[in-house]
């Protein structure tokens, strides 16, 4: 069981390895080597982690396993791993969604000079996330945390020779990284106080921990959380990560790196329960993020980026729902959000790579020819927004009436702070309906605005697409099978009339002109939403600014004080031996004059005075 | 025969060597200074092996050696003036001054900087 468990991270690791070490010569013998190797062993890997969630799912419980303990003097780090359901269940999503886009990415990156090397950053990023859920020690969690912001670099950075992407990779490594130092610290604060980082152990001593220590570790590990999984004030860098190929946005997007943050609250959920404090500021980020997030969807022009902030505010849903007490919720919802992300994004890639342009105002009437692109989007679409019976409807209303339910009757947090995310979600609810009917429509419907060739996208594109429709569309109701994911009419029906009223305005108002954006109607305020509130104009204005300013005096300082006294000293050093230098005439006779009369003076001197 | 004859041409011969060495410009008249000066040391040795009477001779052994390694040493000294004769067509000692410091030429140096690589000659 943990020896499969091990396998299914090792082997995406191995074929990353084999990818790196042999790279483009593998496509010598074997005309698609690279791709063989990328999606071989992901693929045994799904097998493997769905015979695991098969073996959990039939004698539920937690399985561990250790290799050895490093003694490092301090707390000992367990190189071991853990199974539970959870694990199980998110572990066999990343495989699927992973395998997708291994496939998919074979036609999206074909004639890519790059393949070899951006395949096997995706095994490697696809294995570090596997490592993130499987982990049965924070610190390996970690070390698995890190390798994909790493890969998150390399792989948003793909197409370097764009100084814009570069910037992106830049600004999505900074940034995760601000709060990944957050994160360590948040894991050494608990492990140190727990004595021990083994998860299992951690969480169950979290009761024996002082409230300030565990309030402390809480809000640390929230901002790697907020970092990783692009929440509010650490979400810009996502949409920024749009720079990457349309494959990576929907791995970064749908099962990697964003899920990770709201799969380490989950698993920390214990330690996260003891300290509201923490709840509270996790359910409040969610609020603004996912309300904010949605308002700037509403407003952009480009496809994927509506997309990004969609996950923006999908993640803070289910930041939402942990915060508010409904984990299961919230965890049924990254499983969903990861099926109809992973769907929309490729299906986005397709669109893309047939119309050549992200821009939403280059696209219309594209459901003739694309009906496979089209309808396998729609269902994306219907998911992210909730329309029922997609996945996404269960899910998220599950996380609402859990919201309900602590806003009514008082939970782990604040009635005040329940009630401000409830009223989020369902604000949230016609935000998401409102930007999703607005993106369907002008990428599908009206007259067709470019000047390219409408057809299908190839083969290997738009089968992962329609495969992964049926998950986005059917993989909600598993959860009937939960008692506290079933819908109730009264929370269902509150959420469907918001959701009505989100999708009924935008298409109201894309009816009356079809062939203009529905957008238009925000009026003065579109500008403020397509930049997300300013926010990264804030943070330049805020941070980097000041920064700037401060190396600015620093350089300055160096160049003035430091530098000049070093030169100084040298400049002072070679005029004081100015002198010196006069009786290095070059003429051989004075210097054996001088030799001479030194010569005499020692002699003069041994005999006058010995 | 007394001592004092030997080595008071010994020292004569050897101040006429140091003043040529260092006084004379050309740099074979220098070699030839330095000549003087070998063999007052020779003279030296070979009067007190006489005067010390010794048994091995040690003195007029190493007369011997010093005259070979002179004659080596001649022959590579003026090999040597060939060459900077061959290149600058003249030998003048004090006129060779190409290792001297920047800036510490005499007065009506060339610019300095530049001076090192020029022919001095060429330029007087």
């Amino acid at each position: 069981m943990i020896a499969s468990t091990a396998l299914v991270i090792l082997l995406p690791f191995a074929a990353a390895f084999a990818g790196f070490l042999f790279g483009p010569r593998l496509s010598r013998p074997l005309r698609n080597g690279p791709a063989v190797l990328a999606c071989a062993p992901v693929a045994a890997a799904a097998v493997l982690a769905a015979v695991v969630a098969f073996a959990v799912w039939r004698t539920p419980g937690a399985r561990t396993g250790t290799l050895s303990m490093i003694p490092t003097g301090g707390v000992d780090i367990a190189i071991g791993l853990q199974v539970d359901g959870l694990a199980a269940l998110v572990g066999l999503m990343v495989c699927c969604v992973a395998l997708a886009v291994q496939i998919y990415s074979i036609a999206y990156m074909a004639g890519d000079p790059r393949y070899s090397s951006y395949a096997a950053f995706v095994s490697l990023f696809t294995a570090a996330m596997l490592l993130v859920v499987y982990a049965g020690d924070l610190l390996l969690l970690y070390v698995g945390w890190e390798v994909m912001g790493v890969c998150s670099y390399f792989l948003i950075g793909h197409h370097w020779e764009d100084r814009a992407n570069s910037r992106a990779a830049v600004k999505a490594f900074l940034v995760t990284r601000l709060g990944d130092v957050g994160f360590l610290l948040g894991i050494i604060v608990l492990g140190v106080g727990a004595g021990t980082f083994e998860i299992d152990g951690v969480l169950g001593r979290v009761g024996t921990l002082p409230d300030a220590t565990v309030t402390a570790a809480a809000l640390l590990l929230l901002a790697g959380v907020a970092g990783k999984s692009a929440q509010f004030p650490l979400h810009t860098w996502l949409p920024d990560a749009m720079a990457g190929p349309t494959p990576i946005s929907a791995l970064i997007h749908a099962a990697t790196m964003v899920a990770a943050g709201i799969y380490v609250v989950a698993r920390l959920y214990p330690a996260f329960l003891a300290a509201p404090a923490a709840l509270t500021v996790l359910g409040l980020l969610a609020v603004i993020s996912m309300v904010g997030a949605a308002l700037a969807a509403l407003a952009q022009d480009d496809l994927k980026r509506v997309l990004a902030y969609s996950t923006v505010s999908q993640l803070a849903v289910m930041a939402a729902g942990l915060a508010v007490g409904a984990d299961t919720g919230a965890v049924f919802h990254l499983l969903t959000h990861g099926a109809f992300k992973a769907l929309l994004f490729l299906a986005a890639g397709c669109v893309i790579t047939v119309a050549g342009s992200n821009m939403l105002r280059d696209y219309g009437g594209l459901r003739q020819n694309m009906p496979l692109t089209f309808w396998s989007m729609t269902i994306g679409l219907a998911a992210l927004a909730g329309v029922p019976p997609a996945s996404g409807w269960l899910s998220k209303d599950a996380v609402i009436e859990g919201a309900q339910h602590t806003a009514l009757h008082g939970g782990e947090i604040p009635g005040a702070a329940a009630w401000i995310v409830y009223l989020g979600l369902l604000a949230t609810v016609a935000l998401t309906a409102a930007y999703a009917m607005r993106a369907w429509l002008m990428t599908f419907f009206g007259e067709p605005r470019g000047s390219y060739e409408i057809r299908e996208a190839p083969p290997l594109m738009s089968w992962p697409v329609a495969a992964l429709a049926v998950p986005a569309a059917v993989l909600g109701f598993f959860g009937l099978g939960a008692a506290e994911l079933r819908p109730h009419v009264g929370a269902a029906l509150i959420g469907l009339v918001f959701l009505l009223l989100g999708g009924g305005a935008a298409f109201l108002v894309w009816n009356r002109d079809p062939a203009l954006d529905p957008a238009r109607v925000l009026g003065p305020a579109r500008p403020a939403f397509a930049r997300a509130f300013y926010v990264d104009e804030a943070y330049a204005y805020a941070v980097a600014a000041p920064i700037r300013a401060l190396a600015r005096r620093v350089v300055a300082f160096d160049t003035r004080g430091i530098d000049a006294l070093a030169v100084g000293a040298a400049r002072g050093t070679r005029r004081l031996s100015g002198p010196l230098r006069i009786p290095q005439n070059g003429n051989p006779q004075t210097y054996l004059t001088g030799l001479l009369a030194g010569v005499v003076i020692i002699t003069a001197g041994v005999v006058i005075f010995l | 025969m007394h001592l004092a004859y030997p080595l008071v041409v010994a020292a004569l011969l050897f101040s006429v060597g140091v003043y040529g060495v260092l006084a004379r410009r050309n740099a074979i008249l220098v070699l030839m200074s330095v000549e003087l000066m070998l063999n007052a040391v020779n003279l030296n040795l070979v009067a007190f092996d006489v005067w010390l009477r010794d048994r091995l001779h040690g003195g007029q052994v190493l007369t011997l050696f010093t005259i070979v390694i002179a004659a080596a040493e001649i022959g590579l000294g003026l090999a040597i003036v060939l060459l900077v004769y061959r290149n600058r067509r003249m030998i003048d000692v004090d006129r060779l001054r190409e290792l001297r410091e920047d800036g510490t030429a005499p007065a009506p140096a060339p610019e300095p900087g530049t001076g090192s690589r020029t022919e001095e000659g060429a330029v007087r």
